[in-house]
């Protein structure tokens, strides 16, 4: 039988061991979790991020829709670019872009946009990405009714 | 009928698979070596019927027979053959093939190296293996059977997805992954076999499993580097790592398996961690399957991501059958697992290891978040989201820092404990090396905190690193009279594990310093130009020449001359960075075109051009240090061989690890690094 009242320097050691660790862990888990939340990137479609407004505005998103048919506005000589996004259910947002836009680029296809909602109503893009499966085909009606499910089969193109 | 074949023996593998695995844990329960010599040859047999299956389907693909449903789904006529071979791969039904055949290749050679082991260790280990190949054969006769019938046969495929025969790596970094990720496979059964067969306090199933992860690891090591060079010259974007979710579920297991790698010799040296240890294994396990699940059953969108299915409930029901399994072995094997030793000082190698290991799981636990968060939330809260890359940033670059410098103390330190004095002397040539890394970095104009941060930790775990050879070759030249070359030489080959570690940690420590430079201190520009413009770059200018375009079997292509120029005007040579047209995808895909040099290289793409050659546009990127990332990565792979390289010695050795290490009190620390160095302190 091991004495109680006796010093203990093994188990007190084992308790500072472990409270270093909790610590450690402790701040780790505040760390990540903090980090995280500062990072989080929301996918939001037009109409979504027109909804959400001022929320949205300034903060990390990648914004998922259909370029608008003669919305496109590209300079060559200064590689700027400004487009309109839709949903197909009436809601547009305007794109500005820095760069060449992928070959494929044009009126109608499907494309993901990543970039910031700035508070004069256009979004600054970083990284434009055009919507292309495998399957080799346009994004269907249905996609059209869930333009996050593009996500799905993007390839990273053209990241800036 | 090739189909047939391959579909037959995919079956015949999965009944003797299950018939084995019976066989192997009754024979190991009863004590009946005539079953548990049955089950071998059912583990050999498998490997015969999975060659044959893959076989069949590699025929199928070469012969262009289309009634194969995987053939019908990536094969073409007009892929080049090389293209057409590796398209087995190249989408989930084939892969999980080539996983089963990978899976019972490995299977058969380790059960064959070990037939004659005494013991019930290695039968359960065999039942083990079979285990894992029932769920790779059912999913094989099931969601992702490649042998299903398409009538009637088409004539021709689309052929494998364009982004997927675009470059030579494709046929290297799928390969070596499955070995890195199946190969982890070896050590599970065997820490499972060990948890069944009572043997985990033996310290046998630790040599094996510790040279087996060590296999699986340096293949691990050599597939996240291809895919890493595989994504920067095909994706065009200049880059190696986006912590994409498929790059992170490579990674993962990558760093439980380095961190096993490290406590797997405070167990053998110390009797502690062994807990832990089995947790690690099992834990590597599970992540190349949780990777699988990720990358395979399309709930991520990856170029990875072939198709949604079913086949994701397996891959969790299968994790889940691996947690609570392992979970009532360990419990059952509780007092067994008791810690033997415990930790003397503060200062000393096996704290270093405790404090690597702990790194390493906050690591690993962080790309997990990021990895998992968008699943998770989706799954509670109904949102999209993802992680991005800064988080992955902010949380892992100050945790490098930390390994690196740990890179540098741990074999400075020796076993149990150390004075004051030894401290001293042992740090000051490092901080003289990080202070002087430090200055450089900021003269050159790096002005990243992170990056200025890597680059001074490095030359500090550099020094260290160094040191050890420089002392060790000291000592032998002092004794044995030999050159320096020849006393490095020896020195190595006379402590194989501890010298091929330094070399692996060596190359490290040039992929930390390439990574660093190279996204800290980039170089990006991109322009429309009309043909004799001219660009100009930080070292260099651009002029473009003329665009050119040319048909091929399976695509058209379309590239760009570029002229390279340094700043005095003299032509260095011409770049051509394309863009290639497969008829079955309206997206190009870029052919960057690199100039590579030791201190960096000039990465051209090619973003868009008018069709009738009046302009392209250009991204040219410098980025320095790149080509070390990949040399860093062959050091590493390197320093594994030489680390796990089997020699006589090491065979011989393999009875002293075996001898359980002596605690007794009059055990000193050696007392200078240099004796530390050429006596025994290798293992």
């Amino acid at each position: 039988m091991t004495n109680p009242i006796a010093p203990a320097p093994r188990s007190n050691k084992k308790w500072v061991a472990l409270a270093t660790v909790a610590l450690m862990l402790g701040g780790f888990g505040y760390l990540a979790y903090g980090g995280i939340g500062e990072n989080i990137v929301y996918f939001l479609t037009p109409g979504e991020l027109i909804q959400k407004g001022d929320k949205a505005v300034e903060r990390p998103v990648r914004l998922g829709g259909q370029v608008v048919a003669g919305s496109v506005v590209w300079n060559a000589d200064n590689l700027d670019l400004r487009f309109k996004v839709t949903d197909g259910q009436g809601a547009e947002v305007l794109v500005h872009s820095r760069g060449a836009p992928p070959q494929m680029f044009r009126a109608g296809i499907g494309v993901v946009v990543e970039g910031k909602y700035t508070r004069d109503g256009v979004f600054q893009s970083d990284n434009l990405m055009v919507k292309h499966s495998n399957e080799y085909r346009a994004p269907n009606a249905e996609e059209m009714k869930h333009p996050e499910r593009l996500n799905k089969t993007l390839m990273r193109e053209s990241r800036s | 009928m090739t189909r047939q074949i391959g579909y037959l023996a995919t079956i015949i593998a999965l009944a003797v698979s299950i018939v084995g695995l019976l066989m192997a844990a009754f024979g190991a329960r009863r004590r009946q070596q005539a079953l548990v010599a049955a089950s071998y040859n059912a583990v050999y047999a498998n490997f015969g019927l999975l060659t044959v299956a893959t076989g069949a389907m590699v025929y199928g693909l070469v012969t262009h027979d289309f009634s194969i449903g995987y053939v019908a789904q990536v094969g073409s006529r007009a892929t080049p053959m090389f293209f057409t071979v590796i398209s087995l791969w190249s989408a989930l039904e084939g892969s999980i093939l080539f996983w089963g055949f990978v899976l019972a290749g490995l299977s058969a050679a380790v059960v064959f190296a070990n037939r004659r082991r005494e013991g019930n260790l290695v039968p359960y280990a065999a039942a083990t293996l079979l285990a894992i190949g029932v769920f790779f054969y059912l999913l094989l006769v099931g969601p992702a059977n490649p042998w299903h019938l398409v009538s009637p046969t088409p004539a021709d495929g689309p052929g494998p997805n364009p982004l997927l025969q675009n470059h030579p790596l494709m046929a290297v970094h799928p390969p070596l992954l499955y070995l890195g990720y199946v190969g982890m496979a070896i050590p599970f059964a065997f820490a499972i076999g060990a948890l069944l067969s009572g043997e985990i306090d033996k310290p046998d199933w630790m040599v094996l499993t510790r040279r087996y992860t060590l296999g699986a690891w340096a293949f691990l090591s050599l597939a996240i580097m291809a895919g890493m060079w595989w994504s920067y010259e095909v994706l065009g974007w200049g880059g190696y790592w986006a912590w994409d979710p498929v790059e992170n579920a490579s990674f993962m297991p990558w760093l439980t398996a380095t961190a096993y790698l490290h406590s797997a010799m405070v167990q053998e040296r110390r009797g502690m961690l062994k807990l832990w240890n089995v947790n690690l294994i099992v834990g590597t396990f599970l992540l190349t399957i949780l990777g699988t699940f990720l990358t395979r059953s399309g709930v991520l969108s990856s170029v990875h991501a072939f198709t949604t299915g079913t086949i994701g409930y397996y891959f969790l029901a299968f994790i889940a059958i691996g947690l609570v399994t392992t979970f009532a072995l360990v419990a059952g094997n509780s007092e067994k697992l008791a810690s033997e030793g415990h930790l003397d000082a503060p200062a000393s190698r096996e704290t270093v290891f405790l404090l690597n290991n702990l790194l390493l799981t906050a690591f690993t636990f962080t790309v997990l978040l990021g990895t998992l968060f968008p699943l998770v939330a989706e799954a509670i809260k109904g949102i999209k989201v993802s992680v991005g890359a800064p988080f992955f940033n902010q949380m892992t670059v100050p945790l490098c820092a930390a390994l690196l410098f740990l890179m540098g103390v741990g074999p400075s330190l020796p076993w149990r404990r150390t004075s004051w004095e030894q401290v001293k002397s042992m740090v000051v040539a490092p901080t003289i090396g990080a202070f002087v890394a430090l200055g450089l970095a900021l003269a050159v104009g790096i002005r990243d905190p992170f990056a200025v941060a890597t680059v001074a930790f490095a030359a500090w775990a550099l020094v260290c690193n160094v040191r050890e050879y420089v002392i060790g070759a000291g000592a032998r030249m002092k004794a044995h009279g030999e050159n320096p070359a020849v006393a490095v030489g020896r020195l190595v080959a006379a402590n194989q594990r501890r010298y091929g570690g330094y070399v692996a940690h060596a190359g490290i420590i040039m992929m930390s310093v390439a990574i660093a430079a190279s996204s800290s201190y980039k170089y990006e520009r991109e322009a429309t130009l009309k043909p004799g413009a001219t660009l100009a770059l930080r070292n260099f200018d651009l002029r473009f020449k003329e665009l050119w375009g040319r048909d091929e079997a399976h695509r058209q292509v379309i590239g760009a001359d570029v002229e390279v120029l340094d700043k005095q005007g003299k032509v260095l040579g011409t770049l051509d960075p394309r863009l290639n047209f497969y008829p079955t995808q309206e997206q190009p895909v870029p052919t960057p075109s690199v100039r590579s040099r030791p201190l960096g290289d000039l990465y051209l793409n090619l973003m868009a051009f008018t069709p009738d050659g009046g302009s392209a546009t250009i991204r040219a990127i410098e980025e320095p240090l790149v080509p070390w990332i990949w040399i860093g990565g062959f050091v590493v792979a390197f320093g594994a061989v030489i680390s796990g390289w089997p020699t006589r010695r090491s065979q011989g050795r393999r009875v002293a690890v075996a001898r359980p290490v002596s605690r007794g009190e009059g055990w000193t620390a050696p007392q200078g690094v240099g004796v530390a160095t050429t006596q025994g302190m290798a293992q």
